[in-house]
């Protein structure tokens, strides 16, 4: 049972943290911190699904994002949908055409899937540069209009905020509900031997399907509530390379298989990274810097900081997840 | 008897080579059968088709009343066949227990996840590797990695189980236990298809003997009468008169 787990408790009290913490004098720019992490934690815990519990590196993963934001800000201003409702349904439509490139690319394994992902990026990056409806390389911009409903800017963004922080719950969760069923055995099994797998008995194509499918869900959804927030989305942004690149670094930063490691490593880099950005001297770094810490851990911590605290108290495996 | 496992005319051609041709043979519920031959002769391929991983090229098998001839593994192994490989595939970054039961949860009873738990600790203890449960499986020494083929194949609560060279590579106490735990589970009710190149092993175990030769079918048969066919002993056990010959020369 899920319930009986510590880690389901620490995600809850951590979500609480992140909902009390900015209320307290209405401080928005704490807000606006933890709002990126929120966002990088989802994109780093779903990424995870495919990197650490399956063993297929996505590369493309923020194609996800990108496409939810449109397709959310698309139904909230051109049809005039509830944010709720048409972040839901970016999260459905996402889904569903994740499980279409899925049958598609999951043939391919190893560096063949991790090329092919990239492909898909540039391949919907161009589509939409192309596609009308989504005002093609400019982008969409979200009138002032759209708030209204909401009781004005201000409340709607703090609104949204606690639904990205819902999310960011929802995706810790959802990570942990995986990790402790048969489905993640499955999945673990696909990583570590793909052919043995389907000789004990995994049905690898499905289970392979639909965790890329399931890992789009709650980026896409997090994506339209983003755009919302941000209330102009354009392809440059939209499907931005060095986010997806970001997002493993994260990833392989904390330690991939795990839901803590997912969670602390988009912290960790996140807070590097506002660091990095708001430094004088070291402003257009953090890919750089990226792309270092990077190689540092695939070299010597290729468990991240996770599989290096498995490796000091290897008890500690039954007990961080 | 009931034959369990009936194969008929089964051939699987890899481009030019024609790995398996036209083999047929039956297996009987509850009998050990042994497949012998050659390197290269196409034991591992003929297995490899019987639970799917190749898909044949004409031909059909049937099992326990299904045709499985084109099924995937995953359902091949559902239906009650599982199998081990010659060369081993631990899952390796994860515990010995997990590697057992994903054999369990995913086999033929389809287990949830804790009643698979309880099963894999039954085969581990049944296999003696009760007390490496929580060890990761990368760690094992090759002896356990080959029982840790046989308990996951064992989890999955098999009619009938493939097992390809399990006693290559072992020691003579390591292959005494083997023997030992493949008797056990023929007599659990578990029906055995063997490849195995340690002739004394293969003969003292089996009830009937398979052999292939370049794909073919040489023989099949008890294995005393097996042991005795003179294009067998040519093409495998070497000839028994060669000394003979050879000082009749002089």
């Amino acid at each position: 049972m899920i319930l009986r787990r510590p880690s389901f408790w620490l995600i809850l009290i951590l979500s609480a943290a992140f909902v009390y913490l900015p209320l307290r004098g209405q401080n928005v720019p704490l807000r606006e911190d933890l709002v990126l992490v929120a966002v990088a934690i989802i994109l780093s815990s779903n990424l995870n699904l495919m990197i650490g519990y399956t063993g297929y590196v996505n590369f493309g993963h923020i194609v996800f994002y990108g496409l939810g934001g449109y397709i959310g800000l698309y139904l909230t201003t051109a049809r005039g949908w509830n944010l709720v409702v048409a972040a839901l349904a970016a999260g459905v439509a996402v889904s569903f055409l994740a499980l279409l490139f899925g049958v598609g690319i999951l043939r391919l394994r190893g560096a063949y899937f991790a090329l092919a992902t990239i492909g898909v990026l540039q391949a919907v990056q161009a589509f939409v540069i192309n596609f009308d409806p989504w005002g093609r390389s400019t982008g969409m911009y979200m009138s002032f209009e759209a708030y209204k409903s909401w009781g004005g800017a201000m409340r709607a963004l703090w609104l949204d905020y606690y639904l990205v922080i819902g999310v960011m719950a929802l995706s810790l969760i959802l990570s942990l509900a995986i990790k402790i069923s048969k489905f993640g055995l499955g999945l673990f099994a696909i990583r570590e031997n793909e052919d043995a797998a389907s000789v004990l008995g995994v049905n690898t194509t499905v289970y392979k399907a639909i965790v890329y499918s399931v890992s789009a869900f709650l980026p896409a959804v997090a994506g339209a509530l983003m755009f919302f927030k941000n209330g102009m989305i354009d392809p440059f942004v939209a499907f931005e390379f060095s986010l997806s690149l970001e997002g493993i670094v994260m990833l392989m930063l904390g330690g991939q298989g795990t839901v803590t490691g997912a969670a602390l490593g988009a912290g960790m880099y996140e807070w590097l990274r506002s660091f990095l950005l708001t430094s004088p001297k070291l402003s257009d770094f953090q890919l750089v810097i990226a792309g270092g810490l990077l190689l540092v851990v695939v070299l010597f911590a290729p468990g991240g900081l996770i599989g290096w605290v498995y490796r000091l108290l290897p008890r500690a495996r039954g007990v961080i997840e | 008897m009931m034959p369990l496992l009936e194969v008929k005319d089964v051939s699987k051609r890899f481009g030019g080579l024609l790995a398996v041709s036209n083999v047929s043979f039956t297996l009987n519920q509850g009998e050990i059968l042994g497949l012998i031959g050659p390197n290269g002769a196409g034991k591992t391929t003929l297995f490899n088709v019987v639970n799917g991983v190749f898909k044949s090229d004409g031909g059909s098998i049937n099992f326990d009343g299904h045709d499985i001839a084109g099924k995937s593994p995953h359902r091949v192994v559902q239906m009650g066949l599982a199998r081990t490989h010659q060369i081993v595939q631990p899952l390796n970054e994860m515990t010995v227990r997990d590697n057992v039961t994903v054999g369990a949860c995913f086999g033929r009873e389809y287990l949830g996840l804790n009643a698979a738990r309880r099963v894999a600790g039954d085969v581990l203890e049944q296999v003696g590797m009760g007390a490496r449960a929580n060890q990761l499986a990368r760690s094992l020494t090759i002896a356990g990695k080959k029982r840790l083929e046989v308990a996951r194949a064992l989890a999955a609560k098999p009619k009938l189980l493939l097992l390809d060279e399990v006693l290559a590579g072992l020691n003579p106490t390591e292959i005494a236990k083997m023997i030992e735990l493949v008797r056990s589970i023929r007599d659990s009710g578990v029906s055995v298809f063997m490849i195995e190149h340690l002739m004394q092993a293969v003969m003292n175990l089996s009830d009937r003997i398979v052999v292939l030769n370049f794909g073919q079918k040489l023989a099949e048969g008890r294995p005393e009468e097996v042991a005795r066919n003179p294009q067998v002993i040519e093409a495998y056990l070497g000839d028994p008169n060669i000394a003979e010959k050879l000082t009749e020369k002089n």
